[in-house]
């Protein structure tokens, strides 16, 4: 298995190769490094000496891809590409170009943001099982109907919608936790209540829809019938078998965000003023702060790989028929 | 009023008390199970501590005199030499002090001494040395000295900077790894101490406007202006790039555009005449700034942990920011060495009347702390507000209908919800302008020639901006008539300040000319109909814009309705801002809208946005329509050195004249700010151009806390409806469940046999 794992880790290096060129080209497209000097410089009175300037000493002054003035390999490492680029291999995100530490940052911000997105993901992910195991159970009935048609609808509505109402009912109208904000340590539950039963309600139709069918696929399988040809009792039968044996398919979806969890949402982020990575994210790029752009799309792209390695090295934990090699 | 330590100690002490009884004698009166039910509740929400659910601040502070705002956008700069933006002027105008400030209640803006004794009055110095008369010819004028006394006694508010050991050595200025491992923001350093402010002090910030890597953004400006600056940014830059550790000590490198004259006297040197120069000293980039906090940042391991002059500011004004977090929360705390400043006891008429002269002779500040939180979004801020969460709320246009009536001859009036809430609006005319402008370097709209300026007219009698207020401000604006703002010297109102290339004056009022007549000028201009006489076309033109979303798509049908008006087809060119600029720099755009706030209450700085040698293309000016008359350009010459007075609105409205004339732009509208406070928020009256006004205001904490408990009573019956539905859908699940397990067991058993 570890050589598989590193195995895997190699071929991770060429695709953050790839993410790294495609952001590098696309943030570029959109803003030149002169532009990127102007909105860093404000709008009033800005020179052109003081872009020089701004430019030269972030490095933004060199050429982006390619250097065809230099010689050797100097051609390569004397461009923005390289320079911005290198340390990012080695976790050394440097320093934005407001002149702030990014690693400082990320390791401040990563927490608010793991704070609302890992209970959601838990409770999250506990619900949606029961519901769905419960649809799985009284499958074919009016319950099951009902449960499916309003999993559609839940699925059909947008998320900010259902923050907005959720902060409309639960905080304006009723009283019954602050409409937005963050605290750290124990004060910051009440501020969590909110975002954090908005974002399981957002989840609960797509998720209890997906692990439905992954229930009724297994429940119509042999070993099912089985173990209730044996005399088992549904909910054994539910809990004991279906559920081990959905456990592949579930990991597939689950394991895969768990380190994904530290980025955190955007858009729950900037509603409920949580100063988490997302919105670091979006003020970066409202900002048109490279540095930090291209941190976070890096660190995003490492955390999703190592979400893919868990997920099979998940896989030979729920089932011993699968060896990684 | 606002010593509220008495109230806010006996109040909090018989409160939990009272409210501790409240629980016992709710959960008493209760049935059992819902006892424990509202109990859990009570404990899991707000752990019983007599403070509504939903308040966002720990209970605590609920008699605290702390005022509470919010910052939508978190502040880039907070270095004096470097933060221009508004929202990092509201920080650093609080904590920076300027020699001078604005008088907070007159006017028009009177400018008064702040940590000077007194005005400083220019003496202007000869080509030969020597000194010249007040009155000077501005050709004979080489330097302008302006000797600034500041006042004794000024400290600096505590920092670890000035911190140092019994021998009397920087404890702090040499940091070692062992000791910042333990330092993570500016408040982990265990010592502080200050010192007293010397003009010195003064002349080290003027520096370091010049410092190579603060890119101060009035360096270009005020390079312009303060005698030796280039050369010596020159110096500097050059000092910087030998130089070995981190520090560049600015004391090392005289500077011959500001000096020190004694301890408590400073002189800075101007070139020529820039009479606008006292203004300047109002704003923070002319405050003072320590060495020893320069010197103190200036350590690398301080700077990899975002410990910079830049984030955490040392002054001398009236509060400290004692929290820096703009991800979430900035704070400002009263300067224990403040050195005192009382509220103005005269103002304008009507002031007395409206309460804001109570506290005349008292001393400022009057609120203890100031706690700002980053809220993005405007329906959580806006409902904030509402549930007194914050003490003042802008308004946005989502909610303008919910907050204020519009009477039909324009007069705005808050609405019933907000009069029950006891909600005052104030409202003023900002010292701001946006326009609509025409590209005078286009071969269309551009140019002086008659045909072209009569397109111009034309347009500008189309584009009814009275309807633009009405639709896309919510009435909040009045149709400019001229470059300059209300407020500013210059500024005419009535009649007399009615600009007639677009206006009629009728029955008393300026009256917009008929469609008619500017189809008349477009046939004149050579488009009769719209249409083109020379090729037969029909006349196109393009608007230059950026803006995405609903809002910016019915400005663009309604720009396209303006033009439509007058048979123009109108291409509307939405780029992004990048892009916008870019096409600004180099004069490619033909029309566009853009704005200008007031730097400072002068009309040389609106009607330098039409001055020829201010081009924005090729030349990198303000003057983004790159007009150019060279008879304006004189008088403008002329009017900046000139002293308020009718020989200055005589050039003024020379000046005026002519560009109503030319038309580069049409004067598009001056914005109405519209504020909403609380009743327990006093002393608030809308002052567009100073940035130190907090220490003005006050608030009354215990009626806040009265208010806000009577708003925000939880209501329960939601979650017990919740609760039931729950056991209603759960019931029969559970019935369903046992049966269904009841059948499959039977049926088990019969496979079984």
């Amino acid at each position: 298995m570890i050589a598989y794992i590193i195995r895997r880790i190699l071929y991770a290096i060429p695709i953050l190769i790839g993410v790294n060129v495609l952001t590098f080209v696309l943030f570029f497209v959109v803003n030149t490094p002169d532009d990127m000097a102007r909105m860093h410089l404000g709008m009033k009175h800005v020179t052109p000496e003081a872009v020089e300037k701004w430019k030269e000493e972030r490095g933004y002054n060199k050429p982006l891809l390619i250097n065809s003035e230099a010689e050797g390999t100097s051609v390569i490492r004397d461009t923005i590409f390289y320079e911005k680029s290198i340390g990012l291999f080695t976790f050394k995100f440097g320093r934005s170009d407001e002149g702030r530490d990014i690693a400082h940052d990320i390791s401040q911000r990563m927490w608010p943001s793991l704070a609302i997105a890992l209970p959601v993901f838990l409770v999250g992910l506990l619900t949606n099982i029961t519901l769905s195991m419960l649809l799985a159970f009284f499958r074919a009935t009016y319950i099951d109907i009902a449960g499916v048609i309003t999993g559609v609808v839940l699925m059909s509505v947008s998320s900010l919608f259902y923050i907005i109402s959720g902060q409309y009912l639960i905080s304006k109208l009723w009283h019954l936790v602050p409409i937005s904000g963050f605290d750290m340590g124990p004060n910051a539950v009440k501020f969590l209540i909110l975002p954090v039963i908005i974002g399981v309600i957002g989840g609960i139709g797509s998720g209890t829809r997906w692990y439905r069918t992954i229930f009724l696929e297994e429940i119509n399988k042999d070993y099912v019938r089985t173990a209730r040809a044996k005399g088992l009792s549904e909910l054994r039968v539910l809990f004991r078998h279906v559920l081990k044996n959905a456990m592949i398919p579930i990991l597939t979806g689950v394991v895969v965000v768990i380190p994904l969890l530290f980025m955190g949402s955007l858009i729950t982020e900037s509603f409920f003023g949580i100063p988490g990575l997302g919105s670091y994210t979006i003020d970066a790029i409202q900002k048109q702060d490279f540095s930090i752009v291209r941190a976070m799309v890096f660190l995003g792209t490492v955390l999703y790989i190592m979400g893919l390695i868990l997920t099979d090295i998940s896989y030979t934990l729920v089932d011993p028929r699968i060896r990684l090699e | 009023m606002h010593n509220n330590k008495s109230d806010g100690d006996m109040l909090p002490y018989q409160c939990p008390e009272l409210n501790q009884l409240k629980c016992r004698n709710e959960v008493n009166s209760k049935p059992h199970g819902q006892r424990w039910f509202i109990l859990v509740l009570l404990l899991f929400f707000a752990g019983c501590d007599g403070q509504s659910w939903n308040n966002p601040y720990p209970a605590q502070e609920r008699f605290e005199n702390t005022l509470y705002s919010s910052f939508s956008e978190r502040p880039n700069h907070l270095d004096p030499a470097r933060s221009y933006a508004s929202n990092e002027i509201e920080f650093t105008g609080q904590i920076y002090e300027p020699p001078l400030q604005y008088h907070y209640l007159k006017r028009p803006y009177e400018l008064i001494p702040l940590t000077a004794t007194r005005m400083p009055k220019p003496v202007y110095i000869g080509k030969n040395g020597k000194r010249l008369p007040a009155n000077a010819p501005v050709n004979k004028i080489a330097y302008t000295l302006y000797d600034i006394k500041i006042q004794k006694g000024i400290r600096f508010q505590p920092h670890p900077a000035f911190a140092k050991n019994a021998e009397g050595e920087f404890l702090y200025h040499q940091l070692d790894e062992q000791q910042l491992i333990k330092i993570y923001k500016l408040s982990d350093f265990q010592e502080t101490d200050s010192r007293e402010l010397t003009a010195a002090d003064y002349v080290y910030q003027i520096k370091r406007l010049a410092h190579p890597k603060l890119h101060s953004p009035i360096f270009g400006l005020m390079s312009a202006y303060i005698a030796d600056l280039k050369p010596y940014a020159g110096k500097l830059k050059k000092a910087a790039d030998k130089m070995e550790g981190h520090y560049l000590d600015l004391n090392k490198h005289n500077f011959a555009g500001a000096k020190v004259i004694n301890k408590y006297t400073y002189r800075i040197k101007i070139k020529g005449k820039y009479p606008q120069m006292i203004y300047w000293l109002t704003m923070p980039f002319f405050a003072p700034v320590p060495w020893e906090a320069d010197r103190f940042y200036s350590q690398p391991g301080l700077e990899e942990k975002n410990i910079t002059l830049d984030w955490y500011p040392v002054g001398t004004g009236p509060y400290m920011l004692t929290v820096n977090n703009p991800n979430l929360q900035m704070v400002l705390e009263k300067n224990p060495n403040f050195h005192g400043e009382v509220y103005p006891s005269e103002g304008m008429p009507g002031d007395q009347e409206s309460g804001l002269l109570v506290d005349a002779g008292k001393s400022l500040p009057f609120i203890d702390k100031v706690v700002y939180t980053l809220e993005k979004e405007n329906i959580p801020y806006w409902n904030k507000f509402l549930q007194g969460y914050y003490d003042v709320s802008g308004i946005s246009s989502d909610s303008f209908d919910q907050a204020v009536n519009i009477g039909a001859g324009g007069e705005a009036e808050l609405t019933d919800e907000m009069k029950e809430k006891g909600i005052q609006l104030k409202t003023g005319l900002a010292t701001s302008m946006y326009y609509f402008g025409f590209n005078m370097l286009d071969p269309v709209v551009g140019g002086k020639n008659k045909s072209a300026r009569k397109l111009r007219h034309a347009i500008s009698i189309a584009l009814d901006y009275e309807e633009f207020i009405s639709i896309f401000l919510n009435g909040r604006g009045i149709a400019a008539q001229g470059p300059t703002a209300p407020g500013i010297f210059g500024y005419r109102s009535g009649k007399e300040g009615m600009n007639p290339v677009v206006y009629k004056w009728v029955n008393g009022k300026a009256k917009r000319r008929d469609i008619a007549e500017a189809k008349k000028l477009l046939a004149d201009a050579g488009y009769p109909g719209g249409v083109s006489k020379k090729t037969g076309k029909p006349l196109l033109l393009h608007y230059d814009t950026t803006g995405s979303g609903p809002d910016s798509k019915a400005r663009f049908d309604w720009m396209r309705k303006q033009f439509k008006k007058i048979n123009i087809q109108l291409v509307v060119r939405n780029t992004t801002y990048n892009r916008f600029q870019e096409k600004m720099l180099k004069g490619t755009s033909q029309m566009f809208m853009w704005g200008w706030n007031a730097d400072y209450p002068d009309p040389e700085n609106f009607l330098f946005l039409l001055y020829g040698p201010n081009k924005k293309a090729g030349l990198n000016g303000e003057n983004a329509v790159n007009y150019a008359n060279k008879k304006f350009d004189k008088l403008f010459i002329k009017m900046k050195d000139m002293a308020n007075g009718p020989k200055r609105q005589k050039v003024i409205d020379s000046m005026v004249d002519i560009v109503r004339k030319d038309a580069p732009w049409i004067w598009g509208f001056n914005p109405k700010s519209f504020s909403l406070s609380h009743k327990w928020y006093g002393n608030s009256k809308p002052n567009f151009i100073a940035n130190n006004t907090l220490k003005y205001k006050k608030i009354d904490p215990v009626l806040r806390y009265q208010k806000r408990q009577a708003w925000n009573k939880p209501i329960l019956w939601p979650i017990i409806l919740l609760v039931l539905a729950m056991i209603v859908v759960i019931i029969p699940a559970v019935l369903i469940f046992i049966r269904k397990e009841h059948t499959s067991g039977r049926v088990g058993e019969a496979n079984k046999a």
